[in-house]
């Protein structure tokens, strides 16, 4: 200690009762916000390395739904897939729910965020992250960044999975694209959603389940057959759900065709979830601790 | 050091939860660059106290100020100003000690050289430069203990908070720990601990407040506090059961142990009153002789009407 003892004080700027230390010392926190970003980030890309079981299990399940609904449901589903001449097989099949499992990678990953903030909650490191002069908002900030690198890896492999069992599309680089794009923001938004139960949870088997709705949602979408297949009722809450424009949107993209008013829908939808999901989780957060 | 401007100034402090009191009115000063010793046992408020102090929990009521700033109105001043290592263990178990120390040098804002050399120097000092590059899991409890003041001290606060932080460690973890905390003092830096072990404040506090039921009961030095309380006494062994009995009949508020050839005279503990007692004892009666003052513990019964919880910390670093 002696050596570093020599040196100045980080903090040692003299006390004073008047407001410049006061406007110093509260300016950190917007300053710093970037960089506290970056750094729970790289905190929890650390965590994601160090715990690579977890994301082995939240990849499995969209690729085990792929294998599933290819090969033992395909064939007869394919056959029901409207608007293709003397009707389709499990090759059209695979094509038509490769984006749905696209976004039930997007939906696996987000419940595994649920799960890993409200894991993170328990540790004694957050309320030291409570004590120091930092941007607060960093901690879920870091959260949510690392889960849409995490969901990038993901969809990247369950994509490769699809094309090994032979995806194919029209699709040009900026349909792609397109589809990265949209894959980012409905990550963002889902995992602002699902960092929100993770720290309304009272404790991490519940943060576990909530968020399984993101996991049955899809299949009362266009995700696996077409809405028009579903009786009323079902239909009319598939065709509206904020999922659907996300799916249809993916699929549009995917294969080539024009997007059409699901775009928009689906990018607003991204948005409202991921506004009220900050807000919720940001205010969960910030609420200073019962005990 | 500059006691106009004292690094907390506490006034009036409540805290109570529903129809449960906590804290009940606290006052405390604790000046620039000494340490304080918050003594209670558990339930006592101490960790409320840390935890308002450090901006973790709200005041009920009561005027606070932590390094010039109100705790209220000015949370980030104060947490620029403070560190803190708390009860249980605030390390990120799935990093390495490098990996911990590094996280708090960045959110701390040192520029990356001063980082660097920052982390290098916190993992020498603290005797974990073996296991650097091993998860903070692996660690034993007292390397744990280790590493958590690290990242408390990594960013060079002027004031720290320690939650008790000897609980559970080995008797040689107790005093590494407690070196490095006279370190930080020499160093110009304002302590703020709680403890529940007596000689643990004793040895490391300027003064000491003690805490019950959520009042100060007591406040001042470990001798002053010694001083308010009975307990102090002059322990004579005699040679033969003749001189003992003459003795005891000089001093009837005296007990005698006959079996042990003992006296035991109260004092004052003042130089006067020892040789009022010494001028009346026969030389060669007398095989020795101890004084002995008032420790902790009598004071914590004194002044509390109960024991100290936590006598197994004493016998631990006897």
């Amino acid at each position: 200690m002696s050596e570093l003892a020599s040196e100045s004080r980080q903090h040692s700027v003299p006390v004073s009762h008047d407001g410049s230390e006061r406007q110093r010392g509260a300016g950190m926190s917007t300053t710093y916000t970037v960089r506290d970003s970056a750094t729970m980030l790289r905190r929890n890309l650390l965590h994601i390395r160090r715990y690579p079981s977890l994301s082995i299990l939240l990849l499995a399940q969209p690729i085990l739904f792929l294998l599933l609904f290819v090969y033992v449901f395909g064939g007869t589903l394919g056959a029901g897939l409207p608007g293709l001449p003397g009707g389709g097989d499990r090759s059209d099949y695979l094509v038509f729910i490769t984006p749905g499992i696209l976004f039930m990678t997007v939906a696996s990953i987000a419940l595994g965020t649920a799960i890993s903030t409200a894991t993170d909650m328990t540790t004694g490191i957050i309320a030291r992250f409570r004590t120091l002069n930092i941007a607060r908002v960093s901690v879920l900030t870091g959260h949510v960044l690392g889960a849409v690198i995490r969901t990038g890896l993901a969809v990247v492999i369950v994509a490769a999975v699809a094309f090994l069992l032979g995806f194919r599309s029209d699709a040009g680089l900026l349909g792609w694209l397109g589809v990265v794009g949209l894959l980012v923001l409905i990550a963002f938004s889902l995992t602002w959603l699902t960092v929100g139960m993770g720290l309304a949870a009272d404790s991490v088997e519940t943060a576990s389940n909530t968020p399984m709705f993101l996991m049955i949602l899809p299949f009362i979408s266009s995700g696996f057959v077409p809405t028009d297949a579903m009786p009323a009722g079902l239909r009319q809450f598939a065709e509206h759900q904020p999922f659907t424009p996300m799916i249809n949107t993916l699929r549009a993209l995917a294969t080539g065709a024009p997007t059409d008013s699901d775009l928009w829908l689906a990018i607003g939808w991204c948005a409202l979830i991921a506004l009220l999901g900050y807000l919720w989780s940001r205010r969960l957060f910030l609420r200073v601790p019962a005990k | 050091m500059a006691t106009t401007n004292p690094a907390i100034e506490v006034a009036g402090l409540t805290k109570s939860y529903d129809d449960h009191t906590v804290l009940d009115g606290v006052d405390l000063i604790v000046p620039e660059g000494t340490v304080y010793a918050l003594l209670g046992p558990n339930g006592a408020g101490k960790t409320t106290i840390v935890n308002i102090l450090s901006t973790l929990l709200t005041p009920g009521a009561g005027e606070i100020r932590v390094a010039g700033f109100d705790v209220r109105r000015e949370p980030a001043g104060v947490r620029a100003a403070i560190g803190v290592t708390g009860q249980f263990s605030a390390i990120d178990e799935l990093l390495t000690g490098r990996e911990n120390l590094r996280l708090m040098a960045d959110l701390a804002h040192l520029d990356r050289t001063t980082a660097t050399t920052s982390v290098a120097g916190m993992l020498d000092r603290f005797d974990l430069v073996d296991a650097a590059d091993r998860r903070a899991q692996t660690y034993s409890g007292g390397m744990k203990r280790r590493l958590d003041l690290a990242m408390t001290l990594i960013a060079r606060p002027r004031l720290i908070f320690l939650d008790e932080p000897t609980a559970g460690l080995d008797p040689r973890s107790r005093r590494d720990l407690w070196a490095i905390v006279r370190e930080q003092v020499a160093d110009g830096v304002t302590v703020l601990l709680t403890t529940q072990y007596l000689d643990e404040a004793d040895q490391l506090a300027d003064r000491i407040g003690v805490l019950d039921g959520g009042r100060l009961v007591a406040e001042g030095t470990a001798a002053e506090l010694k001083r308010r309380v009975p307990g102090g006494h002059v322990s004579v062994q005699f040679t033969d059961a003749v001189a003992l009995a003459a003795a005891a009949a000089a001093h009837p508020d005296a007990s005698t142990d006959a079996d042990a050839l003992t006296l035991q005279v109260p004092s004052d503990g003042s130089i006067a009153g020892l040789r009022r007692l010494l001028a009346g004892l026969d030389d060669h009666g007398v095989a020795g002789l101890t004084v002995e003052s008032a420790d902790l513990d009598d004071v914590f019964l004194a002044l509390t009407g109960r024991a100290a919880e936590a006598r197994t910390a004493e016998e631990i670093s006897a």
